[in-house]
């Protein structure tokens, strides 16, 4: 891998915690969608959250990118940056938090008028202001890894949505975050899609790289992560080890729930 | 009723000149200097401070809630009132400049509001601040929403620059008036003015085309 490259999350210290979270809390109006979340992610480590819709996992996933700020709660980055949702600052302190991570959206969310290229490079020449020739050569370089070479000057719609979601991982990677954040990537693709995104990011994952994916693709969730959160009503119902939580899960509800995706009729 | 084809002839320099050197400096000055400010008053009327918010409210509420003959009145023959006299030309882009501003500032508005949610999110999440994701993301695709209601503001603003006659300008209809009373052919030169104003928003409105293909490179048709 040349120096150029973003390195995944040293790997060399798996088990140092590059992210705990402790208490988070969030609510819309006199809607509670977290109720006391807790949550530890260590160096190269993947954590899925899973759990039926509403259940707040895509707005854990949206606080630890500064999207939501949280009413309470407090989040610790690799030891160097702490940020205590209940305080004033706390606003300021999400941005230095956001720029830690990167973000996957489930409907891509692309820049439209901008190319391929233009949208991984945005990021890196307009905010983290690197040499434009630098940025251009690693996001063809990250372009060719998920293979999307000969796509640099397409515009978005003239890809298929697998090709759309892989570009939206390359433009979170450009950005050398050392976490990256997937919300439900594959759910708004074709099924005959989604095989090539998942592809793609059990490849980031097997490199290395620390990620927190919601999702709703258990036998991905079994084959790739090391730690899977089953959330409902804004809390943690049941937390584990894939084999166990999918598998032979403790609670009730997560049993019904993991059941409901496996036998749908 | 025969036609004097003679006068048309003799009367099209004129005509022209004055649409060259009056209606379309006018309309192109006034429109630029509009769309400077309508896209001030669209983002204070986003604004999320409630007072700023109520000023840009309150002035498209005046603009289009008053007749522009009216306004382009007050300005030239009611300011000098109160002391302030401005001369035909900047009375009358003042005027057209304020109106343009008034109408195009909820065409900007609704065209923010049309881009995607997840446009600003995406923007914040790469790092950039609420106003490099307006500058760089949000205003190339609303810009590509609003040219066509745009268009219109400018067709509009083009016919209505005749109104300037009114306050002394120099411009199409201006002179048309004047051959008009001159020569007693009054339908012959109102006709012939209406033809070159037709002429005039047809190349606009053809401008108009080519600047939405332009801007529909990037969209699946």
């Amino acid at each position: 891998m040349s120096p150029t490259e973003p390195q995944p999350s040293d790997v060399t210290v798996p088990d140092e915690p590059l992210l705990t979270v402790t208490g988070l809390r969030k609510s819309f109006g006199h809607h509670v969608v977290l109720k006391s979340i807790d949550l530890e992610v260590r160096r190269g480590e993947v954590v899925t959250l899973i759990g039926p819709s509403g259940s707040g996992k895509t707005t854990v996933l949206r606080c630890l990118n500064g999207l939501e700020v949280p009413d309470a709660g407090v989040a610790e980055f690799a030891g160097e940056l702490t940020v205590d949702f209940a305080t004033p600052v706390a606003k300021k302190q999400v941005l230095a938090l956001r720029d830690r991570s990167a973000m996957v959206f489930q409907h891509y969310n692309l820049f439209p008028h901008k190319t391929v290229l233009e949208n991984v490079i945005e990021g890196p020449v307009q905010v983290q202001k690197r040499p434009k020739a630098d940025a251009i050569q690693e996001a063809r370089d990250l372009l060719a890894r998920v293979g999307l070479t000969g796509k640099e000057n397409s515009y978005p719609f003239e890809l298929s949505g697998g090709q759309q979601q892989r570009v939206g991982i390359v433009r979170a990677l450009a950005l050398r975050p050392q976490l990256l954040l997937f919300d439900e990537p594959t759910s708004a693709l074709d099924p005959e899609l989604v095989g090539e995104v998942l592809a793609v990011i059990k490849e980031l994952a097997d490199e290395g790289w620390t990620m927190v994916v919601v999702t709703h693709e258990l036998a991905f969730a079994r084959q790739v992560a090391d730690e899977v959160i089953f959330m409902d009503g804004g809390v943690v119902v049941e937390r584990g080890h894939p084999d166990t939580v999918l598998r032979d899960p403790r609670e009730e509800r997560t049993r019904q729930f993991v059941d409901r995706l496996l036998n749908p009729f | 009723m025969s036609i004097n084809w003679e006068l048309v002839w003799s009367s099209l320099g004129p005509l022209l000149t004055g649409a060259i050197f009056g209606t379309i400096p006018l309309a192109l000055a006034s429109f630029s200097l509009g769309l400077l400010l309508a896209l001030v008053v669209a983002l204070m009327r986003l604004s999320r401070n409630r007072l700023v918010s109520a000023v840009a409210r309150t002035y498209i509420s005046v603009i289009r809630g008053t007749p522009l003959l009216v306004q382009l009145f007050v300005i030239f023959y009611g300011l000098p009132s109160v002391g302030i006299t401005i001369s035909p030309w900047p009375s009358a882009i003042i005027a057209f400049s304020l109106n343009v501003g008034g109408y195009a500032a909820e065409v900007i508005r609704a065209a923010i509001l049309s881009v995607p949610k997840g446009q600003w999110e995406a923007g914040h999440t790469i790092g950039m601040s609420r106003r490099q994701t307006l500058v760089r993301i949000i205003l190339p695709q609303a810009a590509r929403v609003s040219v066509p209601p745009l268009s219109n503001t400018f067709i509009s603003l083009v016919k209505d620059t005749s109104l300037a006659s009114l306050i002394l300008v120099t411009e199409l209809f201006r002179v048309a008036q004047q051959v008009a009373a001159f020569s007693q052919e009054f339908m012959l030169l109102y006709l012939e003015a209406a033809v070159i104003y037709w002429v005039i928003c047809l190349v606009l409105a053809s401008g108009q085309s080519a600047l939405e293909k332009r801007l529909d490179r990037y969209v699946a048709h």
